[in-house]
């Protein structure tokens, strides 16, 4: 495993550093003492692990296609852009625009995020993205979605989602734990009860969440969960005429 | 009320006596515009459906159809035409927005047409491109404020010392502009490629992935990411040999992307990477970007996930505030600036939003050009203009203004037989351009039309060095921004001011 020490380093040396490592045959890594650096893993293809101590900044793992990236403290803004394959965890909380475009892989944050998370999230052939929240979101969640899976866990028992929840989405879906505000959601969704399928899907990865994070589970049941869905795959269908 | 009140745009003209029923115009016309009749042995024609791409008439084997421009008698009238009074028609029908393809088609000034060249009489003589050799090639990237080199003592030899960003090296100073594979077929992207390889220039993805079949081609392709971020992974960011950041396009300012789920076929949705069937949606604003450190970010995580080893572009529309934005878009890291005018093409945009929103490109590249030079950080970015060039001379007085280098889409794809009937958003392009029905398709062969493609860049290349010989430059980098180099003519002042150049018939 490497070490590296990141105070003081600029993104770019440490990325360097990582991608050096990496030619070198290095698949474990153990970042101490970061300070905002952008960028992490970003485009890296490798399965390699990268664990992290302090706060990374924003683009965490962008464009990555494998890595497994843990964070030992809170994350910022946009963990997963683009991503295709790997796996975030976050032991804290994170900011804004979390997993946008995301096409694959997994990102699990402990605690709240903020706005515009899972923003044109897509699916395609046997990728499909996930994001689970230990806690709520803010504005904007799941906006243009188009595939994949958010779940929002609520465990603080707040209010779950902000504003514009789904505007624009057309596929995939999200799982909220205690009740919506219909006024919070777009135009485009409505909400269903969930599937036995939905069910058996969802109970795997909250109990992957108290696996990976430690916390006690408490009184959490499927049957606290509602799924916000698009009507139609395609919303802006009779937008336009020839 | 009639049933529509919709006219005919165009009149199928056909000869009774030369046509044979041999119904290629039925087989050739996706629109359904020809009819056979068995009973009767004939083919007629149906005007309503006929959208003017002169398909049938080039393919009639006896010559039989003629299309004219529907003639119409209503009351003429400057204000409420033909045009005007059907699109009032089609929207009380349908009660949406209109759609519809290429580049604005409005009677905006053309700048292009209203500035001369100059040429070298006596006092400095013009240089003849048969006998001397005329230099194109055109680096498109960041450049260095100087330049260290390092003189070997022993051998007399001079090696540069400071480390160059990366560059791209085009033979000819135009590329193909953004069409995406789902605007137009795989054999016009293809096509696209192969000309690019062989002029030694580059076509540009568009926001469609990359095909697998055209990853070969990646070192004359610029991979484009856009808000949808369709087929962008780590393969595709490495496969070009740079990435252009859509922020926005010249037909469809400040408005997103829609192919329409009809359109994801199979093959579509292996390179944008979503399921077949539903609408690929970009979104108006990439929502990770916000202001210009924004940009910065995204710009710099594409340099970081390719090794800082391409150049990294953010193409935009030209909007009112181009200049103030173009430098913004330079300060934040870009290696290049792309900027698409009024009149830039497009597969799929709301009419409105083309025919109204925007500005000329002539002007936006001299206000760029002027605005990087005041803030002296001209050479730190590249300046590649698109929307609408249509001949060598547009070029040649684009580069004069400031550009680095043109895009063209709409004269490439007048190359490979489109007739500008801009019907491309109905995916029924008859000349198997904008299309991905595999019937119409396959009409176009990949092998011709990218000869044509080369043909035309070939020609085109021709002429830039003879106007260049004849203002007595014998390198197109000599002639960037060299706007002494033009004159205007039915311009007024302000027109004058803003392209920075001088009225015709004054000298130096």
């Amino acid at each position: 495993m490497k070490i590296i020490e990141a105070n003081g380093l600029h993104y770019r040396q440490l990325n360097e550093i990582i991608r050096e490592a990496i030619k070198n045959g290095e698949q474990e890594f153990k970042i101490i003492g970061a300070t905002g650096q952008r960028y992490i893993a970003a485009g890296i293809k490798n399965k390699i692990k990268i664990v992290i101590e302090g706060t990374p900044g924003n683009d965490l793992g962008a464009f990555m296609q494998g890595p497994y990236i843990e964070v030992i403290g809170n994350g910022q803004d946009g963990i997963g852009n683009t991503m295709s394959d790997g796996k975030i965890i976050i032991h804290g909380r994170a900011g804004d625009i979390i997993g946008y475009g995301m096409r694959g892989g997994e990102i699990f944050i402990r605690d709240e995020v903020g706005y515009r998370v899972g923003i044109h999230m897509k699916a395609y052939d046997n990728l499909r993205p996930v994001i689970v929240i230990g806690d709520s979101a803010k504005d904007f969640l799941g906006e243009y979605m188009a595939g994949g899976l958010i779940i929002v866990l609520n465990l603080r028992g707040t209010v779950p989602i902000g504003k514009y929840c789904g505007t624009g989405m057309h596929g995939g879906k999200i799982y909220v734990r205690g009740d919506i505000d219909e006024h919070l959601l777009g135009k485009e969704v409505s909400i269903t009860p969930l599937s036995e399928e939905d069910e058996s899907e969802l109970a795997g990865y909250i109990s992957q969440y108290f696996e990976l994070f430690g916390v006690k589970r408490g009184n959490v049941s499927l049957e606290e969960f509602k799924k916000i869905s698009p009507r139609s795959h395609r919303p802006y269908g009779s937008l336009y005429t020839h | 009320m009639p049933l529509s009140t919709i006219f005919p745009e165009f009149k199928i003209i056909r000869d009774k006596e030369k046509c044979i029923a041999c119904q290629v115009c039925v087989r050739q016309c996706a629109f359904e515009a020809h009819i056979y009749d068995p009973e009767k042995d004939e083919v007629y024609s149906d005007d309503s459906k006929c959208v003017g791409c002169h398909r049938c008439e080039a393919l009639c084997p006896t010559d039989a159809l003629n299309i004219i421009k529907y003639p119409f008698d209503i009351k003429d009238n400057k204000n409420w035409t033909p045009g005007i009074l059907n699109d009032i028609y089609r929207q009380a029908e349908s009660g949406a927005i209109i759609l519809t393809g290429m580049g604005c088609d409005k009677d905006y000034p053309i700048y292009w047409d209203r500035i001369l060249l100059n040429a070298s009489q006596v006092t400095n003589p013009s240089i003849d491109p048969l006998r001397e050799p005329m230099e194109l090639r055109t680096f498109i990237g960041r450049k260095p404020r100087y330049v260290e080199v390092e003189r070997s003592q022993e051998r007399d030899t001079v090696k540069v010392k400071t480390q160059l960003p990366p560059q791209l090296r085009l033979e000819t100073p135009i590329m193909f502009s953004a069409m995406s594979y789902g605007s137009i077929s795989f054999n016009a992207c293809q096509a696209l490629a192969r000309a690019a390889e062989e002029i030694g220039t580059y076509y540009n993805t568009g926001e469609g992935g990359l095909h697998p079949d055209l990853y070969k081609f990646g070192a004359n392709t610029i991979v484009q990411v856009a808000s949808g971020r369709f087929g962008v992974h780590p393969d595709y960011l490495n496969a070009g040999a740079a990435i252009e950041i859509k922020i926005g396009q010249g037909a469809k300012p400040g408005i997103g992307g829609h192919l329409p789920g009809e359109k994801v076929t199979e093959e579509i949705s292996r390179t944008r990477m979503i399921p077949t069937g539903t609408d690929a949606l970009s979104p108006a604003p990439h929502h990770d970007i916000y202001s210009i450190e924004d940009l910065r970010q995204l710009i710099y995580a594409l340099k970081e996930a390719t090794e800082y080893k391409k150049p990294v572009g953010v193409k935009i529309a030209a909007v009112h505030n181009v200049a103030a934005i173009a430098t913004g878009i330079a300060r934040a890291g870009a290696d290049f600036i792309t900027i698409d005018g009024l009149r830039g093409g497009t597969g799929a945009a709301p009419q409105v939003i083309r025919d109204n929103v925007g500005i000329p490109i002539e002007l936006a590249i001299a206000v760029v050009d002027s605005r990087l030079r005041e803030e002296g950080i001209r050479e730190e970015v590249s300046l590649i203009a698109a929307g609408g060039f249509r001949k060598s001379s547009d070029v040649i007085k684009a580069i004069a203004l400031g550009a680095d280098a043109v895009y063209i889409g709409t004269a490439a794809l007048a190359a490979m037989g489109c007739h500008v009937c801009q019907k491309c958003y109905t995916g029924k392009c008859n000349w198997g351009i904008a299309t991905q029905d595999p019937y119409l398709s396959k009409r176009l062969n990949p092998n011709i039309a990218a000869r044509r493609l080369v043909n035309l860049i070939n020609a085109w290349s021709k002429e830039l060095k003879e106007m260049l010989g004849g203002m007595g430059i014998n390198a197109i980098e000599s002639l960037r921004g060299n706007r002494e180099h033009l004159r205007g003519v039915g311009l007024e002042e302000w027109e004058l001011r803003l392209l920075g150049i001088k009225p015709a018939g004054e000298g130096w």
